[in-house]
């Protein structure tokens, strides 16, 4: 098992290219069903590969890698083509196929009428090998590789629909924030490979844990910089404050889009990183303090956002923003399971809930706003029921799978001491109520109630569209309770047995945090029902109020921060690019350095053509009196 | 001599003095012819002076002669492909070349 999985190895992350350049090249001129073969089974054949490498990972008891090709060789470092599966990356490779393939066999559905049909797939194929390859990479050269080939089909994604602007605009503004962030990933790269001298993550390791050791230096202030480094380039990967502000609007792209990438793989990319570069993170508190500040800031922010907002994909974009933060304060307690046990889960619910989203806005005919929507449950009940099962999971009903892996995130949190983990917790234990409370007011006013346009007729998806929804039901149903130990075994390999999950403030804070996370999702979800359900005038009458309608403005327009970044730092480098476009590019370089000596040659040339009269006499009389001075010239030089 | 030199340079005076001041391209030509006889004598006359055994004078003689000739017919095709064109062998009014 093991030879064949280190021959198939290369094929996982391969397979998808190999779909990209088929349908990308011929896509266009092969029947739809053809390419929706070619688009699903590679795909599903990268998912037997990487069951057949989770398989091999569990006989060796221990990483399996393949491909020694060289890449980069100088004497300063060295990088090869080389895949690697630990249980880390066989979780993530399983999570991306997995999920991956259901979304491709979605989008036939979903993307039918299409005009891009082949070109969407294609796409999609590409992202799914830029991810193997950011998850399956063994250095963090080959990881950034991948980095940057899932921002590019992100960018390509939400800009499908390329030829209305506000798409394109949500696609760049995706790039544009995203390359801040690789900034930070560049520089703590570079840190990294300044410090030791090896970007291997296996190198890297060794490295970090015999620097840790050595008496002369302050490792944990040291290390601190490029693990904050990297963890730039994860805020802006995985959205969270500062660089967040791209993913609501990336829900221009298709649904299936925003469900594959923008919620399921991509966008945990970041969590991934840091529990990849668990060894450095482990080191550094005073970074870890930063980061769950962060995740927990984030977290709450997104929450209160998603609140206010009235279409269906922005509630769940914010949502997805806010459940990024909690992965990153788990990945912040050092328990770094948390985190990627809540990615597993998030993967399943919140790629159920966008594809139910999906199917709700195909049924309607493109509509996403939630207020004209309502008393689906009726006409579609099957949806109903799947959407359901991935709602509960997101409020963290007791039971579904995000329950699970939020309340362990919560225990981890409240189990470390200091203010930030303390403050941390209660944020996210605010969160995890204001997420109870906007999932079942979406849930209220999409399913519940009177249709807003009684002559609409909803029609039901197909079959390619309910089957995945299916599969991701049962998962979020049962994902929790099923994966916990497993995984929990599985990842001890990578990081080792988690000294703070057998401390006593961990029993106490895991008590703490069951009985609070109980608490906050019934509250949560009967003051939403109630308020939205029996009596919708109350928020109405709130909304109208003085107070009430000032903190709508702001929370519906969230809380500026868009237009803060436009004038701040969009507006500035407007301004800046446009003195540079006059002064440097119009003034010096057209007017002066190009314009100039074309002026030049033309005034000294004007002032020259008056001595060229024309006349043959004057010409001849100037050359006669030319060589007459040139011979005396001579005469006298040479004579005298 | 010197009588030989006077004459070339008389004659080479003469010649440059009408390509310079006539108007008509014809007599500009034969000025021009003039110029060139002016150097011929001049070149005879260095020739006899020096008495060379391998008489390279007397060759260049014969050689300008050869050229003259040959610049003659072209320079006069030039002129009556001009007067065709223009209806005039007249310098002051041939200013195509005016800046």
């Amino acid at each position: 098992m093991k030879e064949l999985a280190e021959k198939t190895l290369w094929l996982i992350p391969l397979l998808p290219l190999a779909g990209f350049v088929i349908n990308g090249l011929f896509g266009k001129r092969m029947p739809k069903a053809a390419v929706a073969a070619i688009a699903c089974l590679l795909p599903a054949g990268s998912l037997a590969l990487s069951i057949v490498a989770f398989r091999a990972l569990h006989e060796a008891g221990g990483p399996v890698t393949a491909g020694a090709l060289s890449w980069i060789h100088t004497d300063t470092i060295n990088v090869g083509f080389t895949l690697r599966v630990d249980a880390l990356s066989a979780l993530m490779i399983l999570i991306v196929t997995g999920v991956g393939t259901l979304i491709h066999v979605y989008s036939i559905g979903y993307m039918h009428e299409d005009e891009g049909f082949a070109r969407f797939f294609a796409y999609l194929n590409l992202f799914m090998c830029a991810m193997l390859i950011l998850v399956l990479g063994d250095s963090l050269v080959l990881m950034f590789v991948g980095w940057e080939g899932v921002g590019l089909c992100s960018y390509l994604l939400i800009g499908f629909w390329f030829d209305d602007l506000k798409n394109a605009d949500a696609g760049k503004k995706a790039f544009i924030v995203n390359r801040v962030g690789d900034f930070g990933f560049i520089l703590g790269m570079l840190t990294l490979l300044g410090l030791s001298g090896t970007l291997t993550f296996t190198g890297l390791e060794a490295w970090v844990k015999d620097y840790a050791k050595r008496p002369d230096v302050m490792a944990g202030v040291v290390l601190a910089v490029p693990a904050l480094l990297l963890f730039v380039g994860a805020c802006g990967k995985s959205a969270q404050i500062p660089l967040h502000v791209w993913l609501p609007d990336a829900m221009a792209g298709p649904t299936p889009v925003s469900a594959l990438i923008h919620a399921a793989t991509m966008v945990t990319a970041g969590v991934y990183m840091v529990g990849r570069m668990h060894f450095l993170y482990a080191l550094v508190p005073g970074a870890m303090d930063v980061i769950v500040m962060i995740g927990a800031g984030t977290a709450m922010l997104a929450a209160v956002i998603a609140v206010a907002q009235t279409d269906i994909k922005k509630i769940l974009a914010y949502s997805t923003v806010s459940q990024l933060g909690f992965m990153f304060a788990g990945m912040a307690s050092a328990n770094f399971m948390t985190g990627m046990f809540h990615v597993t889960t998030h993967a399943f619910f919140k790629a159920l809930l966008f594809l139910g989203a999906g199917a709700v806005i195909h049924a309607l005919h493109g509509e996403q706003d939630i207020r004209k929507m309502g008393g689906l449950a009726k006409s579609m009940p099957v949806l109903f029921a799947f959407f359901l099962a991935g709602g509960l999971a997101l409020m963290g009903c007791p039971g579904s799978a995000g329950f699970y892996s939020k309340d362990l995130i919560l225990t981890s949190v409240g189990a470390h001491e200091g203010a930030a983990f303390q403050g941390a917790w209660l944020m996210l234990v605010g969160t995890a109520f204001i997420t109870a409370f906007y999932t079942m007011r979406m849930l209220v006013i999409v399913f519940f109630g009177t249709p807003a346009d009684p002559e609409a007729h909803p029609h039901a998806p197909g079959i390619t569209m309910m089957a995945p929804l299916a599969v991701l039901a049962l998962l979020s149903v049962v994902g929790g309770v099923a994966l916990e130990t497993h995984m929990h075994h599985a990842l001890e390999q990578v990081w080792g047995a988690t000294a703070l999950e057998k401390t006593t403030a961990f029993a106490d804070a895991h008590h703490k945090s069951v009985a609070v996370s109980w608490a906050v999702f019934f509250c949560g979800a009967l003051l939403s029902f109630v308020l939205y359900g029996l009596r919708r005038d109350w928020v109405e009458e709130f909304v109208r109020g003085e107070t009430g309608r000032g903190l709508h403005k702001l929370v519906a327009n969230k809380f500026y921060v868009d237009e803060i970044y436009q004038w701040t730092i969009v507006a500035p480098v407007r301004v800046g690019a446009a003195a540079l476009w006059y002064i440097v590019d119009r003034i010096l370089i057209d007017a002066v350095l190009v314009g100039g000596p074309a002026r030049l040659a033309y005034g000294v040339g004007g002032l020259v053509r008056r001595a060229h009269t024309g006349a043959i006499a004057a010409g001849a009389a100037a050359m006669a009196m030319g060589v007459i001075a040139t011979l005396g010239w001579l005469a006298w030089r040479f004579l005298a | 001599m010197l009588k030989y030199l006077a004459l070339s340079a008389i004659i080479f005076s003469i010649g440059t003095f009408g390509a310079l001041s006539r108007r008509n391209l014809l007599i500009v030509l034969m000025s021009i012819e003039l110029m060139l006889n002016g150097v011929n004598i001049a070149l005879v006359g260095f020739a006899r002076h020096w008495q060379a055994a391998d008489v390279p004078g007397h060759v260049f003689v014969l050689m300008v002669m050869a050229v003259a000739a040959a610049e003659v017919g072209i320079g006069l095709a030039i002129i009556i492909a001009m007067f065709r064109n223009k209806r005039t062998v007249d310098t002051g009014e041939l200013t195509e070349m005016k800046g």
